[in-house]
């Protein structure tokens, strides 16, 4: 047993592929060895701006010896046979013993093969590994045909403290690797992982990526506590810059408190999306302070002052241009910018913004009247909710479409629902994303992602396997998640139904409500109405949590397996009132007699949506439909009694098929 | 060796002359044993349609050169009004094939010969894509930052005009002016040091170039007769195409630089036309499209070339058409 260290060193690997690319290698290497028979212990792998690395404990020096038997054909079989065994076994005839099997004389191949030494495997599958590694994207250099995501300087691979060799272009293969590229640029040699790590630290690389954003966040949370301020911890920021250094550094810098005119999100865009830097906040005032934090990779011999101002530099340039669109977009209304909208190409085959904000506009008309939000009001949001677009603000950061809709319509003295409205219409953007409770903002955002939807099913662009596009699944979720937490009641379009009721089961899912309930449910003809859906299935769910409902599922759904293999058996259908004439015991007068005389109440209870009421009143069947399995035999031998007992079975199962399909339901 | 700071005289540092700055890199590169060239003499939007780059790209030929190139972009005017963006500006361009194992290396150093010392910097590779669909050209590779600013792009070439490039030619460009006002500490690009003199004898960027961008803007944006760059557009396409042709016909000498010369000039009148806002989105990628049919042409044409031809042999050598 020993371990096996590989680490692929190269030019700067892009921050968003290292997960990606040292997961990879992991699971490439670790199928290697699998492929070879060999099992192993933990395994690890680590990835910095410039390498990816997999280290693997506990894996046997060498692959395990095979001894396997092959039965062929009896003894005296004819030639051909014979040799056709013989060639596919690998072996010839005097590798084979005659062996007796249950009184007849076979032919039996001893296969034997002695196991491989562990470092020839590695050795011989490195190349291919290596060669068809999935990058995203990857390309060649200097003279070579090797394709890397970028120019790959060299490759560790040792195993039990050795070097495993093995030839790939001119990439120099064997225990050495280098420190940081500025800070410590030496080459150094390595007997193990271990090893590999502290010679790494000691050479300003933090091999592990989670080691990176603790450090970023404790470091730049110290650099703005120092000063009496508060990091704003953006996780996907701290994630991004972790991929960005090998020796994470974080400097405060500051700009002009005039640029905190501009607003909020502006200033956190700007500073993140250009420049990788993180906001700050002052907690006197609980507002932006005009600092910034940039994580550096570098320990500078001056502290990191020429680099803090160097990014003081640019931040503040970037904001000047930031203020500098501010200013000029608040100069033209957001009124006037509705007709520009006629020159951006919403989609190729559905036509221009312009376009589509008409459409909105109807749709929101009609949705009105399901959210009761004001209909004046609304239409004003509607027709202006794309008008940012044309905006130099969103044309230079387009992340802040929607909220810079609502900041100029603010700053132009728009009615403050309405300006709600235009920043909050494309939420909820994902599973987590806050529901609106403006009801002007959820419709808008009801019409905007219905407008899409059916748009791009109008042209047939609906989403296939993994690929969305146009993120229609998203704008599904968004009205799925508006209906339910807003307690909407409308009717998706018959077009739409199918696949509202996939969305609606993987959000169901995610909530750990039984996907054969949503089944149960949809089952049932007319279910465009999702809210009333979600309580049905709510009801049937809460009641077969009770002994009650449990029984009852049971005996639901043993009446129509009887009644299903019957009919298969007699090729007719069951389906009808069973006659009160034909009863001969009084069970089945008693289950009769309970169905028929909750018949009014439960239509009353549907129809007044009461599913809960309703369910428990079925539940009452429950007794009336357990004597009667227990003491009725369904197949009599009399044809007219057997059939009316069919005809009660189907009575069982139509009444309850107001509620559910039972039959859909799981155990 | 010029390229040590301390023998250069104050006057003639990058870090208080523009001028300055762009010999250090000459020098540098020329220390190195690129070819220092000068600017092509044709309007260009960037250092990549100089053949040097973007033909020597193509076939089996080493090659290193470098130079300084001005670049014409007519939608970037700002009439001399706006701090740093211009519509006539400097790339200074190297160019390695095949792309050397140590070129990181080799680009650090030549950042610290102009000011930048990577003991006091943050410089950083950040992905950056790069891609050019007038010239059918993409490439892997970064943008360089410096304490959080972009001064160079970095491609590793893959496609010229269609074709592999192979061996992959390494190429480097520096956003010039941008590097002098951060080693020069400036704000304003028109107030650089171009010739590193003080008091009278002081030159400065704005003092050479602020009347052109004032000139250039009017002109570019307002003045610049569409209907005349259309058919000087169309007149470029036609002339490449005759030269296309002419060098297609039996026995026609290959004539692959005049016919790219045409394609530089399309692309720059369609740049022209861009500014002058008279090319709606469809036409622009039709036009775009047009433009790189002309490139892929000339390619074809340089692929038929002594220096484009394909190896022989294995040998690294163009097969001799005499």
């Amino acid at each position: 047993m020993a371990e096996l260290f590989i680490e692929i060193f190269s030019e700067e690997i892009p921050a968003r592929m290292q997960n990606t690319a040292r997961k990879d290698l992991g699971r490439l290497v670790s199928q290697f060895l699998k492929d070879a028979g060999l099992k192993f212990g933990a395994l690890e792998t680590y990835a910095t701006p410039r390498r990816i690395c997999v280290k693997i404990d506990d894996v046997p020096c060498s692959t395990p010896d095979i001894k396997e038997q092959r039965k062929g054909p009896q003894v005296g079989a004819p030639e051909k046979a014979i040799h056709g065994f013989l060639r596919g076994a690998g072996v010839s005839l005097e590798q084979c013993e005659q062996q007796e099997i249950k009184g007849k004389l076979f032919h039996v191949a001893i296969i034997e093969k002695t196991g491989q030494l562990t470092a020839d495997v590695i050795a011989a599958a490195m190349p291919e590994m290596i060669r068809k590694f999935p990058w995203p994207k990857s390309m060649r250099w200097g003279a070579g045909s090797l394709r890397w995501v970028r120019p790959m300087q060299s490759i560790i691979c040792l195993f039990d403290e050795k070097i495993v060799p093995f030839e790939i272009e001119n990439i120099p293969v064997g225990n050495s690797s280098q420190g940081h590229l500025f800070m410590n640029n030496s080459r150094f040699d390595v007997v193990n992982f271990a090893e590999y790590k502290a010679k790494l630290f000691a050479l300003n690389v933090i091999l592990d990526g989670a080691e990176r954003e603790k450090i970023i966040l404790s470091a730049a949370t110290k650099a703005c506590a120092e000063q009496g301020l508060e990091l704003i911890a953006d996780p996907a920021l701290i994630a991004e810059t972790a991929g960005l250094v090998e020796w994470p550094v974080a400097l405060l810098g500051d700009f002009e408190q005039s640029f905190l005119d501009v607003p909020k999100r502006v200033i956190v865009e700007t500073i993140k999306g250009h420049q990788k830097c993180f906001s700050v906040i002052d907690p006197n005032t609980g507002k932006l302070s005009n600092h910034f934090v940039a994580i550096s990779n570098m320990l500078a011999k001056d502290g990191g002052k020429i680099i803090t101002h160097g990014n003081e530099k640019v931040i503040r340039a970037r904001l000047a241009d930031a203020k500098f669109f501010w200013d000029a977009d608040k100069k033209v209304k957001l009124e006037a910018r509705v007709e520009k909208l006629k020159d951006i190409t919403f989609h190729a085959k559905l036509g221009s913004q312009l376009k589509r904000v008409d459409s909105i506009l109807e749709l929101t008309e009609m949705l009105c009247e399901f959210t009761h939000a004001d209909l004046e009001k609304s239409l004003l949001a509607a027709r202006l909710c794309k008008a940012d677009l044309v905006t130099s603000m969103v044309g230079e950061l387009p992340e802040l479409q929607g909220y810079m809709g609502g900041q100029y319509a603010l700053a132009e003295g728009i009615d403050a629902d309405v300006a709600e409205a235009l920043a909050e219409h494309y939420a909820p953007q994902g599973p987590t994303d806050r529901v609106p409770e403006n009801l002007i903002s959820l419709t808008v955002s009801l019409a905007d992602k219905f407008n899409t939807l059916l748009g791009f099913w109008s042209i047939d662009e609906k989403p296939t396997g993994s690929k969305d596009p146009f993120a229609l699944r998203r704008a599904a979720l968004g009205i799925i998640r508006i209906v339910l937490e807003r307690k909407i009641r409308l009717d998706i379009p018959n077009d739409l139904l199918a696949f509202f009721i996939d969305r609606l089961k993987v959000y169901f899912k995610d909530q750990g409500i039984r996907h054969d309930l949503v089944d149960a449910i949809f089952a049932l003809s007319g279910q465009n109405d999702i809210l009333l859906a979600k309580n049905r299935v709510d009801a049937l769910s809460e009641f077969l949590a009770t002994e009650d409902g449990v029984n009852l599922l049971a005996g639901i759904k043993r009446a129509a397996n009887i009644l299903r293999i019957e009919e298969k058996k007699d090729g007719v259908s069951y389906k009808a009132i069973p006659k009160k004439s034909a009863y001969q015991l009084p069970e089945e007068q008693k289950l009769f007699a309970a169905i028929q005389g909750s018949e009014v109440e439960l239509n009353k209870l549907i129809k007044d949506e009461d599913f809960v009421g309703a369910m428990a009143l079925v539940a009452k069947w429950r007794t009336p439909i357990d004597n009667f399995f227990d003491n009725v035999k369904v197949n009599d031998d009399n044809a007219e009694i057997r059939k009316n007992r069919l005809h009660l079975l189907s009575y069982i199962t139509t009444s309850t098929a107001r509620l559910a399909d039972f039959r859909q339901i799981e155990g | 060796m010029t390229s040590d700071p301390l023998v250069i005289p104050k006057h003639m540092q990058p870090e208080n002359s523009f001028q300055g700055m762009i010999m250090a890199l000459q020098s540098f590169w020329a220390d190195y044993g690129c070819a220092i060239l000068q600017p092509y003499d044709m309007e260009v939007g960037a250092g990549t349609f100089h053949p040097a780059t973007i033909m020597r790209a193509l076939g089996p030929k080493s090659w290193k050169a470098a130079y300084i190139q001005p670049s014409r972009r007519p939608s970037d005017g700002r009439y001399g009004e706006n701090p740093n963006r211009m519509q006539h500006f400097y790339q200074f361009q190297v160019v390695l094939k095949p792309s050397p194992k140590d070129i990181q290396e080799l680009y650090i150093k030549s950042l610290s010969v102009i000011g930048i010392d990577k003991a006091n910097h943050d410089i950083r590779f950040v992905e950056d894509d790069w891609e050019s669909p007038t010239l059918g050209a993409w490439g892997l590779g970064w943008e360089v930052w410096v304490d959080g600013m972009e001064v160079s792009q970095f491609t590793y070439f893959q496609q010229v005009a269609g074709y592999d490039c192979s061996p992959v030619t390494g190429e480097l460009t520096y956003g010039v002016e941008r590097l002098a006002m951060y080693v020069q500490g400036v704000d304003n690009v028109y107030d650089l040091n171009f010739n590193g003199r003080e008091g009278d004898d002081k030159i400065t960027y704005g003092d050479v170039f602020l009347q052109n961008e004032q000139e250039y803007s009017r002109y570019n944006f307002e003045i610049a007769n569409t209907e005349r760059l259309s058919q000087h557009f169309m007149d470029a396409e036609a002339e490449c195409q005759a030269i296309v042709d002419a060098c297609n016909a039996d026995d026609g000498y290959k004539m692959a630089l005049p016919a790219y010369d045409q394609c530089i000039k399309a692309s720059h009148l369609f740049n022209l036309l861009d500014a002058r806002g008279v090319i709606s989105v469809t036409e622009r990628q039709a036009y775009i499209g047009r433009v790189r049919a002309l490139a892929k042409k000339c390619a074809d044409l340089w692929m038929q070339t002594p220096l484009g031809m394909q190896v022989i042999d294995g040998s690294n050598k163009a097969e001799d058409l005499t």
